[in-house]
């Protein structure tokens, strides 16, 4: 990592994926950008905790910025996680009317989502439908083509990653405690004392982004966490789901209700459940919702067993409005009048991944605004290294790999057959982030079905060894997230 | 890519591994390959340091690497062919394996394979404790090895969901390394493990055992600060007004063991829904000809003594089948638990030889007999002072006993 500067003439308040897409739009032109990030790694909050969703754009009123963006991003998305060798797959989604009253909605929707610029859409009938997901049940069904699935925390990363080696500073562990606007800029205060200036600040702080505003003095805005459980199943049942199946959705139902989702991985998951919470950190799994989402999953998936469920996590969503108002409000993405050089994205929940990169071309427009952009000769697209993981590949190139680099040889994290080398190659992640949290989304090790039960010792041997870690030193995510008290005996060697 | 064929590959070097190994060659095979993936053969028995194993097998009681090195001295001195640090990443119907290794990638194709991969621990996803996702949860499993062979301490203050062996074990060595063991929490009303590891590891050292007692909550955003605990009902639901926090740092989990079948199932391999391990015949031959299974791989066992047993007549069955003697069962015998049997096995037999039953038990009780029925004809009855789920019951059955049945029941009575 670059040295850590104090004066910017952009800085950015949160490493999700939205500011991340930001950071990366902007590296493409000469300006000092620096993101401030609270959590050691980016990507540590709502954008590694969704169902990772690529959405068409038919649920948003026209005119709207949701659906703008959206529709936007899902059409960027194809070339951006080509060159950052991020995983995306565009499989399509069937909206599914039981009755003539949600085939009503179902043509609203599809003359909505024309409106907002959706390519391809059609209404199939059952037996079309079932040629698309066979044992889907219903009378008929909105195909949207557009619909795909993406690897949310991978795309989060590898825009970090890809801004970082254009340029960009990502300050990890820096919590914005206080912001003052001295003359033609901010000046911001982080938790553990440091002091940053810039001349334009963006805050996409998430569901942090209301504190964000009321430190420069905007008042308008508050965000209603609202929470969302998942189960996620193992890879064993991949393949039960080729596209995306949802109910179409009916007055009074909030969000998009629980359905399977299948992820880039292979894996299913269950989810997302729907409840307003106190608190922006209140990722806790509830006794009744884990009960609710079992079940559904049976009932929607009649081969699953019990030792199918692998993991539970929640993310919480962004809302705008509180849980009596209910329904949508439209996302926020402004230039301040009031704040010179502050650019204020609030309220960007669903669906903030799929718009994550227009929203970026939108705030790059607002900082043109402000100051000339000249674009920057050495900029460069694409992220390195190899797309995708030694598991998906055939035979023949599996061999060749360990033939040219023995460390794909050796399996490190059985369950998901991730190898030493890309173990080793998160451990020295171009952030340098140094945490078991930052192997695991990188790498894919502990994310299966055994949840690092085999590998965690190896990769401990493995940061211990090839890295000088000391046992105290490994942290799971957070800075008082350890993992170890130390040795067992001192001055023994651990086993060979 | 190297590709090369061999007569006989067994997948995995621990105990089932190895006895099986050892007795093929025994048998007579000369071309037997053992994949391993560790560095060193052993499998799970390298970092169970305690002791008690070996008392059946060789009449005396060793710790769990004396008990594998006695396997692996046989091995070598037959001269038996390993392959460590190697991982079966896939195997097919027709038994071609894909190895990988760091020095290099390789197509096998077996003669015939016995699979002996073990199990991994059920983890706190699989059975969703609410709550946060902090660091200091871990597997029972995971925290022997880190102890043990990594030699990095877990934690402080701990508490055990669950009483299963592994369970039982780490609280006496957590408590040997001078952590505090808060207790043992288990949901049913009885314990999971062995009587003689509840007296040995809990009671000798004043850890109090909470039967009918769950984790309902972990607490602790960054590091497990805490677990919520409740007594539950004889539906397994907790009992409201029952709720209790517990101060802790650590959570070890010993909630059930799973065989680790994920290969076998690539292979075709018919699984059964009880042991979640292959159906087989009294040869432990699986739905896939010339694939075997052994070990905990095919169910889960309490102790390794049966566990060589198993894996030996596996090995020797394999090269019956690579001769010609052994095959799918023409004519085949069900055999199927019936009142109070929790799984039984093998599923299926011949009925041309005389065969070993291995079960378990639904529930504990005492003073009673497991029986096998044809029908209403009683085949074999064993008589049995006390019946614990957690003790595996092996009975013999003869061939004699048995002409012209059709399904086998087994039953407590």
């Amino acid at each position: 990592m670059s040295e850590t500067r104090n004066r910017y003439d952009v800085l950015i308040v949160g490493a999700g994926v939205v500011g991340n897409a930001v950071a990366r739009e902007l590296s493409r032109y000469r300006l000092d950008v620096g993101v401030l990030e609270k959590e050691l790694d980016v990507g540590m909050g709502t954008s590694a905790r969704n169902s990772g969703v690529l959405h068409s754009g038919i649920h948003y009123r026209p005119g709207s910025l949701r659906a703008q963006l959206n529709v936007q991003g899902n059409e960027m998305m194809q070339d951006l996680c080509r060159d950052l060798k991020v995983k995306i797959r565009y499989i399509g989604k069937l909206t599914v009317a039981q009755d003539e009253a949600d085939l009503e909605t179902l043509r609203r929707l599809k003359e909505q989502g024309e409106a907002n610029g959706v390519p391809g859409l059609e209404i199939l009938d059952a037996a079309e439908m079932q040629k698309k997901q066979p044992g889907v049940g219903g009378i008929a069904a909105l195909w949207s083509p557009t619909t795909g699935i993406i690897c949310p925390y991978g795309l989060t990363i590898a825009l970090a990653e890809n801004a970082a080696a254009n340029g960009v500073n990502f300050l990890l562990g820096r919590e914005v405690t206080g912001i003052s606007r001295n003359h033609g800029g901010f000046r911001v205060r982080t938790a553990g004392g440091e002091r940053f200036e810039a001349a334009i600040l963006v805050n996409a702080a998430g569901l942090f982004s209301d504190r964000i505003c009321r430190m420069v003095g905007v008042d308008d805005y508050r965000i209603y966490p609202c929470r969302g459980e998942y189960l996620i199943l193992d890879k064993r049942l991949e393949g039960s789901l080729s596209v995306l199946v949802y109910p179409a959705p009916r007055k009074g139902g909030a969000g998009l209700g629980i359905h399977l989702t299948n992820t880039v991985d292979g894996n299913i998951l269950i989810g997302p459940s729907n409840e307003y919470v106190e608190g922006p950190e209140e990722t806790d799994c509830t006794p009744e919702i884990l009960a609710r989402l079992k079940r559904e999953g049976h009932e929607l998936l009649p081969g699953i067993s019990a030792a199918d469920f692998i993991r539970s996590f929640s993310g919480l969503r962004a809302k705008q409005v509180p849980p009596e108002v209910g329904g949508f409000k439209d996302f926020v993405v402004e230039r301040r009048d009031d704040v010179p050089g502050f650019i204020n994205l609030v309220g960007i929940e669903s669906p903030g991944l799929t718009s994550s990169p227009a929203i970026a071309v939108m705030v790059r427009e607002l900082v043109s605004e402000l100051t000339p952009l000249r674009e920057k000769a050495g900029f460069v697209p694409e992220r390195p290294g190899l797309a995708g993981f030694f598991f998906e590949r055939s035979p023949e190139e599996k061999a060749d790999l360990v033939a040219q680099d023995p460390d794909y040889g050796e399996i490190v994290c059985r369950c998901e057959q991730i190898t030493r080398r890309e173990v080793l190659d998160a451990i020295q992640n171009p952030l340098g982030v140094r945490t078991l949290a930052a192997v695991k989304y990188r790498s894919r090790a502990m994310m299966g079905r055994c949840q690092g039960g085999f590998c965690l010792p190896r990769i401990v041997q493995i940061l211990e060894r090839e890295f000088g870690y000391r046992p105290e030193d490994v942290l799971l995510f957070s800075p008082d997230s350890w993992m170890f008290r130390g040795r067992v005996r001192e001055g023994s060697a651990a086993h060979a | 890519m190297l590709e090369t064929r061999r007569d006989l590959v067994v997948i995995g070097g621990g105990p089932a591994g190895l006895a099986a190994a050892v007795e093929a060659r025994r048998s007579g095979c000369r071309d037997v390959l053992l994949i391993e993936r560790d560095r060193i053969l052993g499998g799970i028995l390298n970092q169970c340091i305690h002791d008690g194993f070996g008392l059946h097998r060789f009449g005396e009681t060793l710790t769990g690497p004396e008990y594998a090195q006695r396997y692996i001295d046989e091995f070598e001195a037959l001269n038996l062919e390993a392959m460590t640090g190697t991982i079966v990443l896939s195997m097919d119907h027709r038994r071609n394996l894909y190895v990988s290794s760091r020095s290099g990638f390789a197509r096998i194709e077996a003669g015939a394979v016995v699979l002996a991969m073990g199990c991994r621990e059920r983890t706190a996803g699989a059975i969703g404790i609410p709550g946060t996702r902090p660091a200091g949860v871990y597997t029972a499993g995971a925290a022997q090895n880190l102890i043990n062979l990594q030699n990095v301490m877990v934690g402080s203050r701990v508490v055990v969901l669950g009483s299963g062996d592994i369970g039982l074990i780490m609280a006496r060595r957590m408590t040997l390394e001078g952590a505090r063991v808060e207790g043992v929490f288990e949901l049913l009303p009885y314990p999971s493990g062995l009587p003689r590891n509840i007296q040995q590891c809990l009671e000798d050292y004043g850890i109090p055992l909470h039967l009918s007692t769950t984790v309902t909550r972990i607490h602790g955003r960054d590091r497990v600060s805490g677990v919520s605990v409740a007594e539950v009902d004889e539906s397994r639901t907790p009992v409201p007004g029952t709720e209790r926090r517990v101060p802790c740092d650590t959570l070890l989990l010993s909630v059930g063991l799973i065989p680790e079948n994920e290969l076998s199932a690539g292979a075709g391999v018919r699984m059964a829904p009880r042991t979640s391990g292959a159906l087989v015949d009294e040869h432990g031959l699986t739905s896939t000809p010339g694939v075997f299974s052994c070990g905990n791989v095919l169910h889960v066992h309490d102790l390794v003594d049966h566990v060589s047993e198993e894996a030996s007549r596996a090995g020797a069955c394999a090269v019956r089948y690579l001769d010609g003697e052994v095959g799918p069962a023409a004519a085949s015998v069900s055999v199927e638990p019936g009142r109070g049997v929790g799984y039984v096995l093998p599923q299926r037999v011949g009925g041309r030889e005389d065969f070993t039953l291995s079960l378990r038990v639904a529930e504990p009780s005492r003073d009673r007999a497991v029986w096998v029925r044809d029908g209403d004809r009683k085949v074999a009855r064993k008589k049995l002072v006390r019946l614990h789920p957690a003790e595996m019951v092996q009975m013999k059955v003869k061939a004699e006993r048995i002409r012209d049945a059709k399904r086998l029941e087994v039953v407590v009575e």
